[in-house]
């Protein structure tokens, strides 16, 4: 470090710059890659009759690519950046923070390379071979050592919660993949997992359904709790509600895997369990939108001005909606008409689209003009263009897939009265799905135009500054700022 | 499952809510010696927080849920190996066979439990099972003029063959077309049924130990010259000289044996395709032709409805 004071401490803001590039990149490649295989279900000839550009193999590079590139470098680069900030202090090594950088570039690249290859262990979410899992430990026991040493090193009485958050979905996802990757290797490239039957069914929903906990929820939770104050320029609305929402969330989470194995195999009484706390797992759910929409108490005017807060605000909206919606499907009674369905997948994309990725995009233009010593965005015009764009795209995306999932499950049910055989046969229920897939792919279309103008605007902002150089005095005199 | 697990269950699921409570009770109250409404002590790069109490809907709608919880889990399994007060289960999950099934289903309902998939298919059953007795009482050749009948016999065929036969029933590689009139195992209403009841199991022979390479090409050759193909006269007639073989199950004159389910080679019509090559690895690998059999899945009564479809599809 090049400080001059002993009592300077520079950030590193290198490896924050780093992330931030590559979350718009990975964005638009996961976006694409989402696009192009919501065309190949309307059109099959999509697929130019080439294995590496099938459905089956494009859709785990499609989810790996938003969930593991996009998501999880947002993540990566803004724990970095809050950590640093809400401690006042440096990341715990610059070296091993690199190495996060890069050893998580290489797990993505190669997921890009081997996924097409149709190389997978099958498991949803979890496709990657095991010599991927094994480099993805060790990048991520890194990332634990950077973070929380970086913890450790606070000159702040407190740890914020946004740094509870992203503490907790760290060693909580370095958990779920150790257990859920456990395989028997019988080549470099091929492996089977350690677990059998519905106990291996199990083990990977308690993996997928807490990498949507922690990873895609809980994370977001610590981005949300510093970008929304910081935009909104308001305090926090409730300290204790941050307690009990960020404690009842992460116990009741984990609970919550069995209600994707409904009416399986699983023995009831662990499908019951997982249905009782996805329920309860509704409030405290909502205890995070509460939190942060009524950060705005008194600031709402600011959404009519301010396009960042609009992505923020209208992210902690589908946050609301899908966590509604998300125990709702989780009962088993609407489960068995929802389950399977397109109803789903309109679930999932409200989550990712409308809060995951709006939450990441308002953040990112935060961040950004920051990050190259810029006050805003090169344009802030087009920041409202891409929230319109993306907005637009998310509600005809999951509009559609509401309609066609409810339809679809209401057609595979349907009985006729007077023989009690199935009134529709399967390919029925595919070819009453075209229009709303169409619908889907247009609203994807939408979105990917958005993702490019936002990389255009990343691209002018950043070539207008220059990269940040951002100390704090951390002289002993003044240890800590006193309340306002 | 044992007692020690069924235990861990119980106490680590009421023990985890009663922790939920706490959590909740404690934060209602104002423990943090900052008055309601205004900023903690502490600033965390500029961001402060209010020390607001959580909104009391919210409180309330987390103690209903709970409550809810709590029933939920007495009425039905959840809680270890306790049942449930209203003895409800999905299915039988622990049967590994039809037979198990069927004694589990008597076992249940003598007891009174409430096992949903038993109660919804024995419901289906005293509906529906007098319209397909109904129908098994009439021979097929009659049931394949019953448009009723047919069209019934089609929404089964979609539900539970189309997936390999095709929705037109037109077949695939492997899979049979049974639009024609050309049938491996008979055409006959009987012979459908039979094969429908109780699966065929079809075994081409591999010959590539029997066959040098070139012996296979040449009788490749001459079997595609019994469907009128044309081919090299030559290699035709070289690979008569092995055919006898062959003609031990399809034939002298290559006309097939439905008793066999071998296929006849004269109709140009290629299960597993018609390419020299197709036919060529055909020879060589051999085929494993598997059509599974209905009776204990579908029931009798139904596969005769079926039965009348297929049937009614060649004539």
């Amino acid at each position: 470090m090049s400080q001059t004071s002993p009592y300077k401490v520079e950030y590193n803001l290198k490896v924050v710059r780093q992330f931030a590039v590559m979350t718009v990149i990975w964005g638009i490649i996961g976006m694409t890659v989402g696009v192009l295989i919501a065309a190949q279900l309307i059109w099959p000839v999509l697929n130019f009759e080439t294995s590496w550009l099938t459905y089956s193999r494009l859709r785990p590079l499609h989810t790996n690519a938003v969930i593991f590139a996009f998501s999880t470098s947002a993540l990566m680069g803004t724990s970095f950046y809050i950590v640093q900030k809400t401690c006042r202090t440096a990341l715990f090594s610059n070296r091993l923070a690199s190495f996060v950088f890069w050893g998580w570039q290489a797990v993505i690249v190669l997921a890009v390379i081997t996924l097409p290859l149709g190389l997978t262990s099958s498991k949803e979410y979890a496709e990657l071979e095991w010599p991927i899992d094994i480099l993805i430990a060790l990048v991520w026991v890194a990332y634990i050592i950077v973070f929380f040493g970086t913890l450790v090193r606070r000159r702040t009485p407190h740890i914020y919660v946004a740094n509870w958050f992203y503490g907790s979905f760290i060693v909580t996802v370095a958990v779920l993949h150790i257990v859920n990757s456990m395989v028997i290797p019988v080549s470099f490239t091929k492996s089977y997992s350690l677990y059998s039957g519905s106990i291996d069914a199990m083990v990977q929903w308690w993996y997928g359904h807490n990498a949507v906990g922690f990873l895609l929820t809980a994370g977001f939770l610590g981005m949300m709790y510093y970008f929304v104050p910081k935009q909104a320029e308001r305090p926090v609305y409730s300290y204790r509600l941050s307690v009990v929402h960020f404690w009842a969330l992460i116990s009741l989470y984990i609970w919550a895997g069995p209600h994707h194995l409904h009416y399986t195999a699983l023995p009831d009484w662990a499908q019951s369990l997982g249905m009782v706390m996805s329920v309860i797992l509704f409030v405290p759910s909502w205890g995070g939108m509460i939190n942060g929409i009524m950060t705005l108490s008194g600031a709402w005017h600011k959404l009519k001005t301010d396009p960042i807060l609009r992505f923020l605000i209208v992210s902690l909206s589908f946050y609301g909606m899908s966590t509604f919606e998300g125990p709702m499907m989780a009962i088993k009674s609407v489960n068995a008409l929802s389950h399977y369905t397109d109803w789903t997948v309109g679930h999932v994309h409200s989550g990712a689209l409308g809060w995951v990725a709006m939450i990441t995009i308002g953040s990112l233009y935060y961040m950004i003009p920051r990050l190259w010593s810029q006050t805003e965005m090169f344009s802030v015009r087009w920041i409202n263009t891409h929230f319109w764009l993306h907005t637009i795209g998310v509600v005809l995306y999951i509009v559609s897939m509401w309609i066609s999932g409810v339809m679809q499950g209401l057609m595979w049910r349907a009985v006729n009265s007077a023989d009690g055989t199935l009134t529709y046969s399967f390919i029925e229920g595919v070819e009453a799905s075209y229009p709303f897939w169409f619908i889907r792919f247009a609203g994807g279309l939408f979105i990917v135009a958005g993702m490019l103008l936002m990389a255009y605007n990343v691209w002018l902002t950043i070539r207008a500054g220059e990269p940040t150089v951002e100390s704090i005095d951390v002289a002993p005199a003044n240890p800590t700022t006193k309340p306002a | 499952m044992s007692s020690f697990w069924s235990a861990w269950i119980i106490v680590l699921t009421l023990a985890f809510l009663v922790g939920i409570i706490w959590l909740l009770r404690w934060n209602m109250h104002n423990y943090t010696g900052i008055k309601e409404g205004e900023l903690m002590d502490h600033d965390f790069d500029g961001i402060v927080e209010l020390n607001n109490p959580m909104p009391k809907w919210w409180t309330y709608l987390f103690w209903i849920t709970i409550v809810w919880g709590f029933i939920y889990l007495a009425l039905y399994p959840g809680l270890g190996n306790f049942k449930g007060l209203l003895g409800w289960s999905s299915s039988n999950q622990e049967v590994r066979s039809l037979e198990e099934s069927r004694e589990a289903t008597e076992a249940h309902r003598e007891a009174g439990l409430i096992v949903q998939y038993d109660r919804e298919m024995q419901q289906a059953e005293e509906a529906f099972g007098p319209v397909f007795e109904a129908y098994a009482q009439q021979p097929i050749e009659e049931l394949a003029k019953d448009s009723e009948a047919l069209k019934i016999g089609q929404r089964l065929y979609l539900q539970n063959c189309a997936q390999c036969h095709g929705s037109n029933a037109m077949g695939g590689k492997g899979f049979p077309n049974l639009a024609d009139d050309e049938w491996i195992w008979g055409g006959s209403p009987e012979a459908i049924k039979h094969s429908l009841l109780y699966g065929r199991v079809a075994q081409m022979p591999a010959w590539s130990e029997q066959f040098s390479d070139q012996e296979i090409t040449e009788l490749a050759a001459y079997v595609l010259s019994l469907s009128g193909r044309k081919v090299d006269p030559d290699l035709a007639s070289a690979g008569q000289q092995n055919y006898g073989v062959c003609a031990a199950c399809h034939g002298m004159d290559g006309k097939g044996n439905q008793q066999l389910g071998a296929a006849n080679l004269t109709d140009n019509i290629w299960l597993y395709g018609g390419s020299q090559a197709a036919v060529e690895e055909t020879l060589r690998d051999g085929r494993n032709g598997v059509m599974p059999a209905w009776k204990d899945i579908l029931g009798e009564d139904k596969v005769h409805v079926i039965s009348a479809y297929v049937y009614g599809l060649s004539q």
